[in-house]
């Protein structure tokens, strides 16, 4: 297993410096996409929210708080590894920048695991359009448009996060052991925590819009 | 002037080539399949498209067949489904991605002096996505079609409809990531990857028009995205966010669609005004008039493009005050692009004009969007909208903006480009046959449409009362003259695959750099890497001379 071996630039550039920092551009740049995609079901939700602020408040009682909350810290913390992760990496320091990154993988799936837990709490509480949703008594209907965004955000969030655990992976059991990620070029490793990143803040909107509403 | 420009003195070739050509590199099936070079990706898109191309307009053939009497021919609900199909194919699968995806990607790179796009691979995975979305999409067509018409508005679509309209809203689902995939490429290409001297105030009109819409591809379409998908979630379970029965707002949809499609329009216009500013110059040999103004108006578009959905929605219950405001910033966009047209006009005074094929189209583009955008102005004036509303004035006026100039400037493309693509000259007669043809055959089809929509002609409808035969009669016989129009470069095209002879290295004696290296380009596109000390479109009309981007001067 080497530590590392000589890169060369792709073909269509100059040097690695260019490669790296065509890499990290794209990133922030499919980001800008991204912030789009949620910020549309972002908007949506405080629309409704705003239209119906009671149904809101009564239906978010049933979420969860400390699942939630478990993940919160969960995925912050994982962000705070994988930065320590590039960090090392920058360093020079290969077996730091293993531990960080197995470190923010555990994170990752501990996040899925506590979600998944989540997801079979709230079946047994009814609060799964269609397939088991229990309409309380003199409550509106407009409860379950609560309950929809719910579903469709973490789903998607919980599909990116597995993306993101993924390329983790990736970076672990596949560029680092060829030695392709050194201290001289690390950008593959930035361009998945940069998409980390955004991934945990994600979560950063998505925690108080389901779990503090009418909470106060 | 009547002597056609590959008549003239063609610049000096450039030494033979030492590296094969991108067409002949490799031979094998799976070399094509798994290519990375942007150029063959870009024929594989063109071809993928063209196809597109003719399922739209199979459908549309059905329609206007159905349309030639009142009586019709088609089953009402056949009816439907046809020009709900020809929307979607046509617009998604067509429009789109015409001249971004096989244009922008085979002369992106060739004209900023790069080897290739930023990510190859992320490319040719756009191909593939693309054509998984084309999979779906037909497989919802066979199966017998959605009937929403392509703006798949709700509770129609969610809750009444009877077609595939689940599978044809993943066909746009997926479509989209194809898209956005296509334009981070190019918005990362054309900030990292420009040859040295390569400035932005030096960059060719098309790559200004290529970032323009790629720009705006990036930020519309997720949205497009999350809306389709609330869309699918709700015809899949029966539940969702537009649902009326839980409190949820049908219109919702309509804004959110409309906050995408109508900078959809612009992004099938503005790369099709980024060709005309490269043919336009290069015709007239005179440099482009107010390039900087140019460079400012095709953002301008750009950004103004998402502050004017609601005009489509006058009347579908938003405010009056909504209505005015977004009636106001509808004319702003007006003022950009009537720049854009001034420009391109004064752009042909006192120029040494010659009429080839890709000049034709060039200007039929123009008069075709400026006839498209003034009628626009007319649709984006509150009172006016409120009356034709849903009648064919609205379908004559895009299909001026989005067949006439966009279909138009994809032809015009195609012959002024074709040349460095294969290495081939067309046939000039017959491609300005097809030029004038596609004009006429044009305006006989939608020009009509306008006189039936102003009369009350509501679109969509299947049967129409007798006394408008003659005007749907015509603009049927049209669309029989633009399809002649449309098939006939296929056709001396792949005759010219074979038959035509070899073009050099810059038949049109134009500026670019993708001009500067062989027809058709080496695999990584440049003997060496290009230095760029001169801005595009240096022609001189008086001694019909011009000087390249690499500063090489050529006299007349
Ligand atoms: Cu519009």
């Amino acid at each position: 297993m080497p530590d590392s071996v000589a890169l060369r630039p792709e073909i269509q550039y100059a040097n690695l410096e260019q490669q790296g920092d065509t890499a990290q551009l794209g990133m922030w740049v499919f980001l800008v996409n991204e912030t789009l995609f949620f910020g549309a079901l972002i908007f949506i939700y405080f629309m409704y929210r705003m239209t119906y602020p009671h149904e809101f408040a009564e239906a978010a009682q049933d979420a969860v708080l400390w699942c939630g909350t478990v993940n919160l810290v969960l995925l912050l913390t994982s962000s705070l590894t994988m930065v320590l992760a590039i960090n090392s990496a920058a360093q020079g320091e290969r077996r730091q920048m293993i531990r960080w990154l197995i470190a923010t993988a555990a994170l990752g799936i501990a996040f899925l695991l506590v979600k998944g837990y989540e997801y079979h709490l709230d079946f047994q509480s009814k609060v799964v359009p269609v397939v088991n949703f229990e309409t309380k008594a003199g409550e509106g209907r407009a409860r379950q448009l609560f309950w929809v965004f719910y579903w469709v955000g973490t789903g998607l969030h919980a599909i990116h996060l597995i993306i993101g655990v993924g390329l983790v992976l990736y970076m672990l059991l596949w560029r680092i052991r060829q030695g392709k990620i050194t201290a001289v070029y690390y950008a593959p490793l930035e361009v998945v925590g940069i998409y980390w990143s955004f991934v945990d803040v994600v979560w950063l909107f998505l925690y108080p819009s389901i779990y503090l509403v009418g909470r106060s | 002037m009547s002597s056609t420009t590959a008549e003239r003195a063609a610049a000096p070739d450039t030494a033979p080539p030492s590296e094969p050509s991108y067409l002949t590199a490799e031979n094998t099936v799976a070399s094509w399949l798994l290519t990375k070079d942007h150029k063959r990706i870009a024929l594989l898109f063109f071809v993928s498209i063209t196809f597109f191309f003719f399922v739209g307009g199979a459908a549309a053939t059905l329609m206007r067949l159905n349309l030639a009497t009142p009586e019709g021919l088609l089953q009402p609900s056949v009816y439907n489904r046809m020009f709900t199909m020809h929307g979607i194919i046509m617009v998604w699968f067509f429009l789109i991605p015409s001249i971004p995806t096989t244009f922008g990607n085979f002369f992106v790179p060739l004209m900023i002096g790069a080897r290739d796009l930023a990510f190859p691979r992320v490319n040719l995975g756009s191909w593939y996505v693309f054509n998984l979305s084309g999979a779906v999409v037909l497989y919802s067509l066979i199966m017998g079609g959605a009937d929403t018409g392509w703006t798949f508005y709700t509770p129609l679509s969610t809750s009444y409809a009877n077609g595939y309209v689940f599978a044809a809203a993943m066909a746009v689902f997926i479509n989209g990531f194809s898209t956005i995939m296509t334009s981070l490429n190019f918005i990362v290409t054309i900030h990292r990857m420009r040859a040295p001297g390569m400035t932005w105030m030096r960059l060719p009109l098309f790559i200004w028009a290529t970032y323009a819409v790629s720009v705006v591809m990036l930020t519309a379409t997720p949205v497009l995205a999350m809306d389709t998908f609330l869309l699918a979630v709700e015809r899949f379970i029966g539940v969702g966010v537009f649902d009326p029965n839980l409190g949820g707002d049908p219109i919702l949809w309509q804004h959110m669609f409309w906050f995408y499609s109508h900078p959809a329009v612009y992004i099938m216009i503005l790369p099709a005004m980024g060709v005309a500013s490269e043919i336009i110059p290069c015709y007239a040999r005179r440099p482009i008039f107010g390039y900087a103004g140019m460079t400012v108006a095709l953002m301008a578009i750009a950004i103004l493009s998402f502050f004017v959905w609601a005009h489509h929605m006058f009347v579908a219950g938003i405010s009056i005050y909504a209505g005015v405001v977004f009636s106001l910033l509808t004319f702003f966009v007006a003022v950009p692009s009537a720049i854009k047209v001034f420009n391109w006009t004064v752009s042909l005074h006192k120029g040494r004009i010659s009429f080839d094929a890709p000049m034709l189209y060039a200007l039929g583009f123009v008069l075709l969007f400026t006839i498209g955008g003034i009628t626009g102005l007319m649709l984006a004036t509150l009172g006016v909208d409120v009356d034709v509303h849903d009648t064919y004035f609205v379908i004559a006026h895009f299909h001026y903006i989005m067949v006439g100039a966009t279909v138009s400037a994809f032809f015009g493309a195609l012959h002024y480009w074709w040349p460095k693509m294969t290495g081939r000259l067309y046939p000039e007669m017959w491609a300005r046959f097809a030029a004038i043809l596609t004009y006429v055959g044009f305006n006989l089809t939608f020009f009509p449409q306008f006189i039936l929509g102003y009369l009350g002609m509501p679109r969509r409808w299947y049967t129409y009362p007798a006394e408008w035969q003659s005007w749907n009669l015509l603009s049927s016989a049209g669309a029989s003259i633009l399809a002649v129009a449309y098939v006939l470069p296929l056709l001396y095209l792949g005759w010219s695959l074979f038959w035509g002879r070899k073009a050099g290295a810059n038949p049109w004696r134009a500026t670019g750099l993708e001009w500067s290296t062989p027809s058709p380009p080496p695999t990584h596109n440049f003997e060496r890497t290009p230095v760029v000390t001169a801005i595009p479109y240096c022609y001189d009309p008086e001694h019909d001379s011009f000087v390249t981007q690499e500063g090489a001067r050529y006299a007349g």
